[in-house]
């Protein structure tokens, strides 16, 4: 994702005392933009949240020496609880594992420093808050130096900092006892950071501060939220997209024990009950009588034809260089292929919910949220209420790949409905069914490529055209990543691909489809598509003029060191060119996505028409990795989650309605089909990139490389399911 | 009203008898650290032990456990065994979002329990019905071993 405002990175910083005596950091970014849902005014954000230090800091130390960092992401998995206090633990010179962690509120303090709004999302977090986090250390432990040297009677200079102690000479003061001093002082105009080679914890494989938690069973996700009164309610949605109730019938689901209330939402009719399992038998005995409207007939395969249909024809130009037309009589061999992917779901494993508290000037909401900002606005919208009057409680999120990142705020918004009407507190859930069929996908695209080959077996045309839904068209994105009609997660990795950069002629254009599927960001968003296309291509190319994809690769990748690095260190570490056990077959896939450069390269089998990924290795240089373990670790989550989805997952529908429902056909990586998998670093000083998503992309291309290296069939389409059977 | 032992303790409940252990566990007793994620048996989030045997809470009526001992993830720190799967666990930083992890940790400890020298594929045999959407299975796999050798 691209930056969508640009503000300024600069930011206040601000000491404050507690009211308990403590002292507290906060931050406020001047003229800083929030987006904002229709109709909601813009308060003097910046200002109004400098009045209110308390929640909206970044770190507290209590006078009995606890140390509490906020954080403005949310934590999905991506281990940012960890990284971010890294970066404070790493300035104010304490212990890291008695740091205290929180979800940070929904306010003005805590958007995102390139996006101007609270996202967790674009594999940003941890190169967005490098230097935010880090100041509020180093100025922290520049006020608590400032006040033991008064307290001491000596120089600032003379003293040093250690495990949450000033210290000078034989007096040692811990940082509670000097907190209260410290927050009547002035705030240092400016901090200096550390240098790279004086840091002790950044840069160094750190085991994650929510694992104890998260390993005894009391770490709290949305779905764990219980206090006296709060029911449970599901409700019952249209079976086709824009489908509306007609009449229901709630008599059989209000004899259902435990079953209190029957209500209807603009989703749908929500079931209102003490608990899951009544409110669960109650949506079963509720009659519901829909009006499927125009979308009855919807059909995946009626869909890629009409895909292919518009494929035909030039849509908008997102790319274009030299003339294909005149260049084309030059052409020695043509390569023409379609590549077809269906639509995902991301399925985390915490199916969707959210617990809503109204009062008279007030509500609360306890979820899992990678957009607490834009949930906010949309909670105080249909309440209609101030943002402020609206808390937020992000809670563990039991995954997100995107799903919980929604500018509509689709299961928020539910949830709010819900308790709005029931009149009472309430825990809105969605079950794996509604999850695998209410939607937010993953967008299906068709392209189409047709690539002309020079007398030395290089690309000297390349036209290139693309099929699917916006992401962003109807959301506050649209303003800034969609460009003449061009949004920029349809084409991300094919328009500014390296490759096109050294073929003197190109055009890469877009047909934006409409269809009634809600769509959404999915795991490294339109990189999850453009990437299994153009590895794809390089790697048929490569094999057209009869050369080693590796070095094709090499050759077209001359001027982008980057991408050279991670092609390198994988194919060394894979052993590329040496030989592999009987009948394993490698593939590779190289892709820039989020900042950060990864490759993939899958050893796979393919017998009797059934294919095993045995290993796959790694490389990625994403700048410096401040916890290189949890890169690992996110690196290992990519494969997985982008062989699942290579393998076997899809989302199709007929008759207006999703096939899938479950788990058990809409499938996903299990531990029997796992590879093995090796991570290598680049150790590389350049612009930090992201972690969460880059390594998803490559995965995909790297397997079914490897299947045309073992069969010679070229899979075209996603998933590989039976395709070689 | 129904008893049921849930972690060497006899509970009083008021459940009705098709609700499921899961729903009693999470909505009656509030014990949230097992799970809910698919609700037919698919996913392991919801795994429990009932004596001492790894099932799917989600699909197992209250009443099937009548006169049996439940044994959640809140009890693991007092299992022989589930000391050293969490101590494994951590060892080896497995988890990531965290939200299957009560289900794989269960899993683990049934096998471990059982089969103190797992291969990899009874790995594969026991472990496959616990799914992860973020992809911890290489970490569970070395943790498993992990444990292994220290339990022998």
């Amino acid at each position: 994702m691209n930056s969508p405002l640009n503000i300024s990175r600069r930011t206040f910083i601000k000491a404050t005392a507690l009211a308990v005596g403590g002292l507290v950091i906060a931050f406020s970014i001047p003229n800083a933009k929030r987006f904002l849902l229709p109709g909601i005014p813009e308060a003097n954000a910046a200002e109004e949240g400098n009045k209110l230090p308390t929640p909206n800091a970044f770190l507290r130390i209590d006078t009995d020496n606890t140390i509490t960092v906020m954080l403005a992401h949310s934590e999905m998995g991506q281990s940012i609880w960890t990284t971010l206090p890294m970066l404070i633990a790493e300035e104010l010179d304490v212990d890291l594992s008695k740091v205290k962690v929180m979800h940070a509120p929904a306010a003005p303090e805590y958007i995102h420093t390139a996006y101007g709004i609270q996202i967790t999302g674009g594999s940003s977090t941890t190169w967005s808050e490098f230097d935010r986090y880090r100041q509020a250390g180093a100025l922290t432990r520049a006020l608590l130096v400032n006040a033991a040297a008064k307290k001491l009677g000596v120089t600032a200079e003379s003293i040093k900092t250690e495990n949450g102690f000033a210290i000078s000479g034989d007096k040692k003061i811990s940082y509670g006892d000097l907190a209260e001093a410290a927050a009547k002082l002035e705030t240092p105009k400016a901090v200096t950071l550390k240098q790279p080679k004086d840091w002790k914890i950044i840069g160094k494989a750190t085991k994650r501060l929510d694992g104890p938690e998260k390993i005894n069973g009391t770490a709290i996700f949305g779905q764990d939220i219980h206090f006296e009164g709060l029911m449970t309610a599901m409700v019952a949605r249209s079976p086709v997209f824009g489908g509306s109730v007609k009449s229901f019938d709630a008599s059989a689901a209000k004899k259902i024990k435990g079953v209190q209330q029957v209500v209807q939402v603009p989703s749908g009719v929500a079931v209102i009950a003490d608990n899951y399992w009544a409110a669960k038998q109650g949506r079963e005995a509720l009659k519901v009588e829909w009006n499927l409207g125009p979308n009855a007939g919807l059909d995946s395969k009626a869909l890629v034809s009409e895909y292919r249909k518009m494929a035909a024809t030039q849509g908008l130009t997102a790319a274009k260089a030299g003339d294909i037309k005149t260049a084309s009589a030059k052409v020695t061999k043509t390569v023409e292929a379609e590549y077809v992917l269906p639509y995902l779901a991301h399925s985390p494993m915490e199916p969707l919910n959210c617990s809503v508290k109204i009062s008279k000037d007030a509500c609360e909401i306890w979820t899992g949220t990678q957009m607490q900002g834009t949930d906010q606005q949309a909670a105080a919208k249909i309440l209609g209420l101030k943002p402020e009057q609206v808390t937020i409680h992000t809670l563990f999120l039991g995954g997100g790949f995107g799903r919980r990142a929604n500018p509509a705020a689709d299961f928020v918004s539910e949830a709010v409905q819900v308790a709005k009407a029931a009149g009472v507190p309430v825990k809105t859930v969605w079950s794996r069914e509604d999850d695998v069929k209410g939607g937010y996908y993953r967008p299906m695209y068709l392209h189409k490529a047709k690539i002309g080959l020079d007398a030395n077996g290089m690309p000297a045309t390349w036209e290139h055209t693309i099929v699917g839904q916006s992401i962003l068209l109807g959301t506050p994105f649209e303003a800034f990543m969609i460009k003449e009609g061009v949004d920029a997660t349809s084409v991300e990795g094919v328009a500014d691909s390296p490759y096109l950069k050294s073929v003197p002629n190109y055009q890469v254009s877009l047909h934006t489809a409409k269809t009634a599927i809600p769509v959404l960001w999915w795991r490294s968003v339109g990189h999850s598509h453009s990437a299994l296309v153009m590895e794809s291509l390089i790697d048929e190319l490569a094999h057209t003029a009869k050369k080693d994809p590796l070095e094709y690769r090499r050759a077209l990748l001359k001027d982008h060191p980057r991408h050279l690095a991670a092609l390198n260190l994988a194919a060394e570490k894979a052993g590329w060119g040496k030989p592999l056990p009987k009948d394993v077959f490698r593939g590779i896939a190289v892709h820039e996505s989020f900042g950060s450069f990864v490759t993939q390269v899958a050893e796979v089998s393919v017998d009797k028409g059934v294919v095993k990924v045995h290993r796959m290795v790694c490389a990625i240089d994403c700048g410096l990795s401040v916890n290189p373990d949890s890169l690992k670790a996110q690196m290992e989550s990519s494969i997985s989650f982008g062989l699942g989805a290579a393998m076997q997952s899809e989302i199709t529908f007929k008759d207006g309605m999703v096939e899938q429902s479950n788990f058990h056909d809409y499938k996903v990586m299990r531990m029997a089909d796992m590879p093995k998998v090796e991570v290598y670093i680049v150790q590389s000083t350049e612009k930090m990139g992201g972690a969460g998503e880059p390594g998803l992309p490559p995965v995909a291309p790297a397997v079914t490389n490897a299947i045309f290296a073992a069969t010679g069939k070229r899979i075209r389409s996603l998933p590989i399911g039976n395709q070689l059977a | 009203m129904i008893t049921l032992n849930i972690n060497g303790k006899d509970v009083q409940l008021d459940a009705p008898e098709d609700m499921p252990i899961l729903w009693a566990l999470r909505d009656v007793v509030h014990l949230t650290g097992t799970k809910f994620g698919c609700g037919m048996a698919q996913c392991g989030a919801c795994t429990v032990h009932l004596d001492g045997q790894a099932i799917r809470s989600c699909v197992t009526p209250v009443t099937a456990a009548v006169g049996k001992k439940i044994t959640t993830i809140e009890h693991m720190q007092n299992d022989k065994v589930g000391q050293v799967v969490q101590a494994a666990w951590s060892a080896v930083d497995v988890v990531q979002c965290g939200y299957c992890q009560s289900g794989q940790i269960m899993a683990a400890t049934a096998l471990l329990t059982s089969n103190k020298k797992p291969t990899d594929d009874d790995i594969d045999a026991a472990m496959s019905g616990n799914i992860c959407r973020c992809g911890t299975y290489p970490r569970i796999r070395a943790a498993i071993h992990e444990a292994a050798n220290k339990l022998a």
